[in-house]
Order: structure tokens, then sequence, then C-alpha cells
């Protein structure tokens, strides 16, 4: 089978970890780790320059402690202010090992449900550090004061996510991301002020620096006046977030991109598992051709609100308060009777796809083209009903925890959803795949580290509900600044001058393709070619993957890149603000990484979590791993005019056991 | 739904700005207010004109990003922001005018597009727990009442989008400030360094070219989050008990 794949790719030698210290205990690994880490003299620290690049949780608290530390930090954002970073709009809430509620929660339970929710697809190393840590960042966030939702005896609430059977997410109302990124981005501005940390505001990273291969600095642009700037530094750290606006159409934000990673990759950064897509299940279902973007009602909603289609697929277009309870299948409840309602992410999405596709989908009839390409008409939606719950608890109750959901809800169907039950369908979410990186965080170039959402490490091939924030603040408030000095401590670092060879190559890169852009003149807005690749991308490369879909697709994509160098329209100038200029800089490198994904989709012939080959299930439907076969991050090198190379790091599990998931 | 939409234009800081008419046709009123300017925006491109420049991130109500004068309201007619009006809220044949916030402590950049660094540094003056990574207690061993961790909720609420500015006749960013000093005031984490926060930070607001409060409410009325007008009495307070205190 390989032989037929050879065409898309080639294999090169395995990768792996080499920073993870070997012992028997995995209890004591970061504590050795941490001790065997070189340090750096604090009067040494001020004449270091850090670049960090991205200010959403992972950035944000990344500078913040670096800065306090009392390194050179220089931190860049493409926003006006580190305060937007797209952290902001998480909802739900962030796991923490405390076991307040003692009902059996641990640091190893924690370890254990984010590796068999991440279908045995992520370094156990990594993990059960990120379990260590993450009481730690409860702790952090409250002393700076974030608002955490309390009990009448003035101590913290908890609440329970998906593919989880213990309360451990701490929280504020549905605003937890804003709360935690105030408090790192606080955080960030009192070390500005102190100056240990310079803000970059408006501008965004096109490039990095290799000196003789090593990470050295990154050419930006000042997205106000155009300018094309040269910034040195010792290190540089990627904190930019996940590529989920591939799909155009995704719960990112509309500037959310992956052009610093896949700069980085372009120079040698290998890039793991690309194919790794959360499908959230509870989004606000498509309304039409103009939508920008797609809204997410948060997964707490899932503790409350029960979700249910029409048993017959002739009863899908009656209002739903008529149809009497014994004609209602809450297929969640009925399939999965242990974890209910709050079954992992990717298994609610596949569930609300599959009762759709059955035609007992409800909502209004929406246009589609098969993978075929036969035009039809299906309802993409399932309903998510708290009529049980508003009798339970009370309006008032309800009102309290999800207000501000149903406030949003409201507003964008104008539906009232006390009233009504909502109808939500899956949405592209977050990535699970991202730049490789060694339990140090550091990237295959040496002096590149990468944190947060943009790294790979965590989360495998399904990331559980409220683990994002937890790994995005574990990275940056207690990993990076531990593991990061080790290379630091091998300051000082050759001086660079600013005409130094590789910085005027990668500074005239940049310039070379912004007058390519501009000078191209075509007839398509950028905005239609990102369309189009995101249609491509949801249909071949969504919630089912094929191999004949997959191979179509990556034909799709190439006709569709070719036709973008040559057919895009970019008015306007390079040296003022030109928002077309910035989004055709992001889409000609969503064009290159959405071919990587479906290679990578293509290559991995099982399913597992978020990645579901309709040629890999069980019996029952569920995804079917291969373990034999495929038990290995797939890293992948950028092969330059060539193919990619795919450098295979092996997961070896030695403190948990390897186990078909379920959750029934 | 059709349209006449009169927008700003204005190509740099200093250059000289006026107001543009566009008919827009075959609108949804199920659009956000800004996806009715991306139709608009691919309308100009496809005949050749700049696309009108505006700022907006995450469209669902939450990063403060975007902010638009419409009609002369700070986030138009609904109490939301921009990106979560809809068009369900016009009329068809409704003439709407689109303008940047309006205030001195907020240059124009381009088009819609304004400067609100200020309100940044006005964090930077005091709006924080003096904390270091890693320095932190036990979460559970300061407890927090419920009724003050809530209040400090919701004025924590508050996404700095700027509308409480615009909205204001004196452009104040008084509300903005008033969210932050009650934040961080009614919690224990946040009594160390209330006398001197607040004073610092209403030094850096009044150099930053913000007007001052007359107390006229535009600001609470125009926040999308809905940050009461409360928050500025007890920025108030809290002035006259540092003032007592000699902060």
């Amino acid at each position: 089978m390989t032989d037929t794949l050879s065409e898309y790719f080639s294999v090169g030698e395995p990768v792996a970890d080499t920073k993870a210290p070997a012992v028997t205990d995995i209890n004591t690994m970061w504590t050795q780790h941490q001790f065997d880490s070189a340090l750096v003299n604090p009067s040494n620290r001020r004449k270091l320059d850090v670049i960090i690049v991205g200010t959403g949780l992972a950035g944000a608290s990344a500078a913040a402690t670096m800065g306090e530390a009392g390194y050179n930090v220089k931190s860049f954002f493409y926003q006006d202010s580190a305060r937007r970073a797209h952290s902001i709009a998480a909802q739900g809430g962030i796991n923490a090992a405390k076991n307040y509620n003692d009902d059996g929660d641990s640091v190893y339970r924690l370890f254990y449900d984010t590796v068999k929710g991440g279908d045995y697809r992520s370094r156990e190393s990594n993990v059960f550090r990120l379990a260590q840590v993450s009481s730690n960042i409860i702790d952090q966030c409250v002393a700076q004061g974030v608002p955490f939702a309390r009990e009448y005896g003035g101590l913290l609430d908890n609440r329970s996510f998906g593919g989880v059977q213990v309360a451990r997410t701490f929280y504020a109302a549905g605003q937890t991301g804003q709360q935690l990124l105030i408090g790192a981005y606080q955080a960030m501005e009192r070390q500005v002020a102190k100056g240990t940390v310079t803000e970059y505001s408006r501008h965004e990273m096109l490039e990095v620096i290799l000196v003789e291969g090593v990470a050295r600095g990154i050419i930006a642009r000042d997205m106000v006046t155009g300018e094309i700037e040269t910034h040195l530094a010792d290190v540089v750290v990627l904190a930019t977030g996940g590529y989920g606006n591939v799909f155009f159409l995704s719960t990112n934000a509309m500037g959310c991109n992956v052009t610093a990673a896949w700069r980085a990759h372009r120079k040698g950064a290998y890039f793991a598992n690309p194919c790794y897509t959360q499908i959230h299940p509870t989004c606000i279902p498509v309304s039409g051709d103009h939508q920008s973007k797609l809204t997410l009602m948060s997964e707490s909603l899932r503790n409350d609100g029960r979700i249910w289609v029409p048993k017959r697929a002739e009863d899908c277009d009656k209002d739903p308060r008529q149809i009497p309870e014994e004609d209602r299948d809450y297929y969640l409840e009925r399939i999965y009777p242990a974890f209910g309602n709050l079954v992992p992410r990717d298994i609610a999405s596949r569930q609300a796809k599959n009762m759709c596709d059955e035609g007992r989908g409800v909502g209004p009839l929406v246009d589609e083209v098969d993978a075929e390409g036969n035009k039809r008409q299906m309802r993409r939606g399932v309903y998510l009903d708290f009529a049980a719950a508003v009798e339970r608890l009370g309006r008032d109750t309800v009102e309290e925890k999800y207000g501000n959901l149903f406030d949003m809800y409201a507003r964008i169907t104008g539906e009232n959803p006390y009233e009504v039950p909502m109808r939500i369908y899956p949405a592209v979410h977050y990535t699970m795949g991202g730049l490789w990186v060694d339990y140090d965080l550091q990237t295959s170039v040496e002096g590149l580290f990468s944190i947060g959402e943009a790294n790979f490490s965590d989360h495998g091939a399904n990331r559980l509900g409220a683990s994002s924030l937890m790994q995005c603040l574990a990275d940056g408030y207690f990993v990076l600044p531990n593991t990061i000095r080790d290379y630091l401590a091998k300051a000082p670092f050759d001086k660079i001058a600013e005409d130094h060879p590789a910085v005027v190559e990668a500074k005239s890169a940049v310039t070379d393709r912004i007058e390519k852009f501009l000078s191209i003149n075509g007839e398509r807005s950028v905005d239609s070619f990102h369309r189009e690749l995101g249609n491509i991308m949801w249909e071949y490369c969504g919630m089912e993957r094929t191999d004949e879909g997959l191979r179509k697709a990556i034909g799709l994509i190439r006709d569709l890149t070719t036709e973008f160098w040559s057919n895009v329209r970019v008015l306007g100038t390079a040296d003022s603000l030109n928002q077309s200029l910035e989004k055709a800089g992001r889409v000609a490198d969503f064009l290159e990484l959405g071919e990587l994904m479906c290679i990578d989709a293509l290559n991995r012939r099982e399913s597992c979590g978020g990645h579901f080959r309709a040629e890999s299930v069980t019996e029952d439907g569920e995804a079917l791993r291969h373990d034999d076969e495929f038990a290995y991050v797939a890293a992948w090198e950028f092969g330059g005019d060539g193919a990619p190379v795919l450098h295979k790091e092996d997961l070896n599990y030695t403190f948990i056991e390897l186990k078909q998931r379920s959750y029934k | 739904m059709n349209l006449t939409l009169k927008i700003w234009r204005q190509a740099g800081p200093t250059a000289k700005g006026e107001l543009v008419t566009y008919p827009v046709k075959d609108i949804s009123p199920d659009m956000s207010f800004l996806e009715m300017l991306d139709v608009l925006n691919e309308q100009l491109i496809a005949e050749g004109t700049e696309p009108i420049a505006f700022d907006s991130d995450c469209r669902e109500g939450i990063c403060g990003m975007c902010g638009l004068m419409i009609s002369g309201q700070a986030h138009g007619p609904e109490r939301t922001t921009s990106c979560q009006l809809h068009m369900r809220s016009f009329r068809d044949g409704e003439t709407i005018t689109v303008e940047p916030w309006r205030a001195n402590a907020f240059p124009i950049i381009r088009d819609l597009i304004v400067d609100r660094s200020a309100f940044d540094r006005i964090i930077q003056s005091g709006g924080y727990v003096s904390v270091n990574t890693g320095a932190a207690p036990e979460a559970h061993a300061v407890p927090v009442p419920k009724e003050k961790a809530d209040r400090a909720f919701d004025s924590a609420k508050c996404i700095g989008c700027g509308a409480c500015v615009a909205a204001c006749p004196n452009a104040s960013g008084m509300l903005f400030l008033g969210a932050k000093v009650t934040h961080l005031g009614e919690l224990p984490q946040g009594q160390p360094e209330r006398n001197g926060r607040v004073v610092k930070m209403l030094e850096t607001h009044d150099l930053e070219g913000f007007g001052g409060c007359t107390n006229i409410g535009e600001c609470s009325a125009a926040c999308p989050k809905e940050i009461p007008l409360d928050v500025i009495s007890t920025l108030n307070a809290d002035l006259r008990k540092a003032a007592r205190s000699g902060s």
C-alpha cells in the first residue's frame, strides 16, 4: 500500500525525543529534568534577548514569566493589543487535578484521561508533566485576581467536561479564556512597565532568521507602515496558535493563521500530525454563503443540555416542542450510557454527522455537494435541549451558569434557547497537530521553541475539553521558562550583524514575496481562494476521510495553488496598512499546509481520535486504531520543490496500557 | 435587503478623510454587520477599488477588536459589539453611516481603524496584581465571598473595545478605568496595591488625552458587556480613600 503513496512523500530517518530523562518513576521525571537543566545567573539574563511571537495564553504567560525572570523579551502580535489573542474566546474552563471535590481525581487520573482522550497518540512524558503542573496554574491565576466562579463558602466551584467522570474544570461563567488571558496580559503589561518586555503590536512575523541552522531572529512586517523589520535575538519562541482557519470556516478568529509556524517549517522545523483536527460538536450551524466564521457554544452546555434528534425522519421539520418524548432519540445517552452527553468531542461530532447523514438532522435544508460531486439538500443540525435542566434547576440557575452563551445564541440565530432547543452542528475548532517539539518544547531547529496550540505535544489525536487553556498556561508559566534556560545557558551567542548574509536573504525573501502578490493583478480576491480551499478541506479532510477523497483533494489543492499564484488580485501598496496583502500571505501558506494535511491523512490508514478514516472502523462504527503500524507521531520535513519527508517518532507506552478506547 | 452605506474613508493618519457613499444589494438579515462589510469589500475588489479597512478578529463579541460608530451609535443600535450586530436590526432601504471611534486618545490609522494603545498604557500603570510566576499561595488559602467574586467578574468582563470612550461626549475612559479598579479592588489579592493603583491609572488616563467624567452614563449604555455605571462610583470612592491615605 505504501508504494502507491510514494508519489506523495518519502520516508526518512526516525526521530526521537532525547530530552526527557530516563526514570523508573514517572513522578520524578520533571523534577529530575529541572534539576539537570543548566541555570542562567540573574545578572546574565538581561543580556539575553528572547523573541516571543503571539500573546495568547501561552505567549503572554511566557512573556510575563521570562520578563519577571529578568530576560530581555520582545513580544510580537498581529492584533492592536496583546489582550485580543484568540485564547480570549475560550469559554468553558480549565482543568486541574486539584481533587477539591474528593471525587477520585489525581495527577495520574488527569494524565490517564488526557492520554486516553487523545486516543493514545500523545507522548506520555509531556502529558504527565502537564497534569503535574496543572494545580500550580490555578494557584497562579487566583493570585493574579482571575475571578473564577465560587461557591457561597468562598471556595472555587468546578464542573465536568467531556471524556471525564470527575469535576475538575475551573471556570468563570462562559468566559474563562477571557479571564485567564486578561490575567496573563496584565502580568505581561506589568513587565512592559518595568522595561523587561517590549511590545510590537500590529506586527506580523513573516520569516524566521537562521544562522548556520540556528534560529537567531525574525523578519516582521509593521502592519501599519508596511515596513519590513529585522529583529535579532538569542532564542525565538513561537506561540502562534492553531491552523483551523485552513478550513476557512472555523471557530478561530479571522486573523488566526499558520504563517509563523509554516515559515519555520519551510526552514526546517518538522510539522507533526497536521491531519489531527478537532471538530467541535457544539457550534451554531452554518446559515448561508455569506458566513465568515462559526461560533462555538461551550462544551460545558453538555453538563445540563441533552442532545437528541427525532427518531423518524418525517418529524425533522416539526416544531421540536411538539415531538413527544417517546419519538426522540437521545442518541449519545443511548449509545454511550456511561458517559452519555459527555463523551469526548470527536465521538459527539461524528455521531451528530451520522444522525444527519441518516436523514434525521434538524433545521433548514442546506445545499451541499457530496464526495462524488452530486448536489443534494440536507439538514445539518441536532438539538441541544435545556427543557429538562430548566425544570430541574429553575431558569435562574440555568441563566447564571450559561446566560452569556444563551444570549450569544439568541443574537446569532434570532431564537430563544430558553424556550426552543438550540440547534448545533460540529465545526472546526482546534488543531492537535503543530510544530514537532521535544520534552524541552524545542523544535527540530536549534534555538526555535514552540508552545501552546502551535506545537503538537500534549493532545494526541483528540483534545479533551478545558485542556487547551491548561496546556497553554502550563507551557508559558511553568514549562518553557524552565526548559529554555538549559539552551540559554550556552550564552554568550555570536553577535549577528543586520547585514549578515542569512539576515539579508531572509529579508529579501519577504520583500520579494510581497512584491509578487502585488504584481499578479489577477481576477479573484484572496477570500475567494480561501473559501474554495476551505470547501475542499471540509469535504475531503474533515470529519470523515477516505483514500480516494484525499487523493482527489491533493489534486484540487495543487490546481488551486497554481491558480492562486497567477490569478489572485491584491490591491493597494506594500507601504501602508493593507489587509488584502496580509491575507494573501496567510492563504498562500494555508494552501501548502492543506496539501500536507491531506498527505498526512492519506498516510495514516487508521482511525484515531479526530482523524476518522472510513476504511478503518470497528464493527459498531467506532474509530479503529492500528497500533502495530501507526503508534507513532508523523513528523514531516519540508521537501522544498520535492515531496515532504516523513520522520516517525515511535510512541512507547510504559506507564499506561494501550487499549481500545471505550466510553460505553 | 438593499442599503445605502456612507463610510468614512481615510488613507492614513494625516490624510484628509471623507464619507463615501456605497450602495449594497441582496443583504441577508442573518448576516452580521461585518459580514455585510465583507460583501461590500468583495464587490470593491472586483471593481478595482481598495477595500475598506476595519478591525475585527474573534467575531464572537469577546476580543474587543472591532468597533464602529454606526449611524452615530457606538457598535450600532443594539447593545452588543459590531461583529455581533446582525442585519435584522436594520430596515430595508435604510441609509447607514459608518465611522471610526472619535476620540483624541484614539487617533485614526486608516479608514475605520483607530489606535487604542492608550488603554494598554493605562493597564501598564497599575492594572494588575504584582505576583511573579511561582510565588502564588494555594488557591484555597484565601476564600473570597461569592458576592465579591461575582462583582469582580462582572467588572472584569470589559473587553477593552473603547465603545465607552466613543460614546462619551467628553471622550472619557472612566468606565474602562473604573471596571479595572473595581475588578481588582473587590478581591483580597488586589488590596495591597489598591490605593496606588487608582492614582497611577487615573494619572495615565488624563495624560493620554481622555476627557473627564460628568456622569452622563452614555458609556455604560453603549457598553456591549453591560459594565454598570457604579464602577465609576467605586473608582471615585477609591480615589478619595487614596487621597486620605496620602497615596
